[in-house]
């Protein structure tokens, strides 16, 4: 539903005017953005809700449990980041693509460096009482490396630039989701046991 | 091999408040412990540093079998039933130790889940979620969970919570069963709940 009112909030906002490549890539993350934070979150806050937790510390290895939790919210982040894409292509006619491969890459990217800081992100606001209004407070910083990339590609995709003038973005993206898993997996263990 | 659970130096501090310290003990199989002390005093605490759940402010936890380390695998080595332990409560009975099992990547052993749910009087309830179970079926089916996957180091908090008298005699039963072959150790108020033990940590003169 986030998904659904904020791209047609964007549809009415933007009318009939012609909007740049670089707003409507910029709108797009904006919507990915939002409705990941509504969804990612999740994880851990829903373990921690019901009481499940500690059941889950007793049964699994911190890796492991990391590992579940990154594998699940990759495939949450692709098939949300896909609906919207979908979505964002049906509704906003002005969005045209001229180099796919270079969006496709993105879209596949980007939700996984969206979820694997949103998976360690998730797991350090469990842990505390504000979790709500912690988790997009946290993730901003965090995640405002991997958006600036993320927009910049799509408006190179937009723009119709070859795929090889796209490489650096995607050796930082690359850089990026290492950065966060091999981060994500040193500090878990500390986060998950206290 | 034999196993062996050890406690070196063990102090927890949470927010500048000393729970308790200098806590040393080596168990091996066979043997018995029981946690005692008012409420507050870290049993529970104490507990989940040994079940590897919680990490200690100093001091280590380790258990062994023979000289080889095991306490990187420790949710394969340790049963640990308690009252603040939640069960998925949209999962049958039967349903939560098949995924006690997977989880742990073990076999699933349909015999002894059906075993098990039989020997805490749940064998009638086991396809029936744990939702709807009473807080008593609750507390036999931690002990269920707690067995499955067959751990020699049992850790049981206030194991007779919310138990009746069949229940409370199922547990003592388990208990003396356990310490035959296996590492028990009992937090509890109550020293009468527990089998008679070879060690006793009283956590009110460890501060």
């Amino acid at each position: 539903m986030f998904v659904l009112g904020t791209t047609t909030i964007i549809l009415f906002s933007i009318g009939g005017e012609g909007i740049g490549a670089d707003v409507l890539s910029g709108m797009l993350w904006v919507v990915i953005f939002f409705s990941s934070m509504s969804g990612l979150s999740r994880t851990f806050v829903s373990e921690e809700e019901r009481g499940t937790s500690l059941t889950l510390q007793l049964m699994a290895t911190p890796a492991a449990v990391l590992g579940g939790k990154l594998l699940f919210n990759i495939v949450l982040a692709s098939g949300l980041n896909a609906f919207v894409v979908i979505l964002y292509f049906l509704l906003i006619a002005e969005f045209v693509l001229k180099t796919y491969s270079i969006f496709v890459l993105t879209i596949v990217m980007g939700s996984i460096g969206l979820a694997a800081a949103a998976t360690i992100i998730a797991a350090i606001i469990s842990k505390a009482n504000t979790k709500g209004t912690l988790f997009p407070v946290l993730s901003l910083p965090i995640l405002l490396p991997l958006l600036i990339a993320v927009i910049k590609l799509t408006s190179m995709a937009v723009e119709g630039v070859a795929f090889e003038e796209a490489m650096d973005e995607f050796q930082f993206l690359v850089a990026y989701i290492v950065v966060m898993v091999t981060v994500s997996y040193l500090l878990f263990d500390y986060i998950w046991k206290d | 091999m034999t196993i062996t659970l050890e406690a070196l130096d063990l102090k927890k501090v949470f927010e500048r408040r000393t729970i308790f310290r200098n806590i040393s003990f080596l168990m091996s199989e066979g043997q018995s412990l029981v946690v005692t002390g008012r409420n507050g005093s870290g049993k529970s605490t104490l507990l989940k540093i040994l079940a590897h759940v919680l990490t200690p402010t100093e001091g280590s936890v380790k258990i062994f079998s023979g000289l080889h380390n095991l306490s990187h695998s420790s949710h394969l080595h340790i049963g640990f039933v308690a009252p603040y332990l939640t069960l998925y409560e949209e999962f049958s009975g039967k349903e939560n130790l098949q995924f006690a099992l997977a989880v742990r990547g073990l076999a699933q052993d349909a015999a002894l889940i059906d075993r098990l749910l039989d020997r805490f009087s749940l064998g009638g309830f086991k396809h029936a979620p744990a939702r709807v179970f009473s807080s008593g079926m609750k507390q036999r089916l931690k002990f269920a969970f707690a067995l499955v996957h067959r751990p020699p180091v049992l850790l049981l908090d206030e194991p007779m919570a919310n138990l009746d008298t069949d229940g409370i005699n199922q547990v003592r039963e388990l208990m003396t069963e356990h310490r035959k072959d296996g590492v028990l150790v009992v937090a509890t108020n109550d020293i009468s709940d527990a089998v008679i033990p070879d060690f006793v940590v009283d956590l009110n003169v460890s501060r």
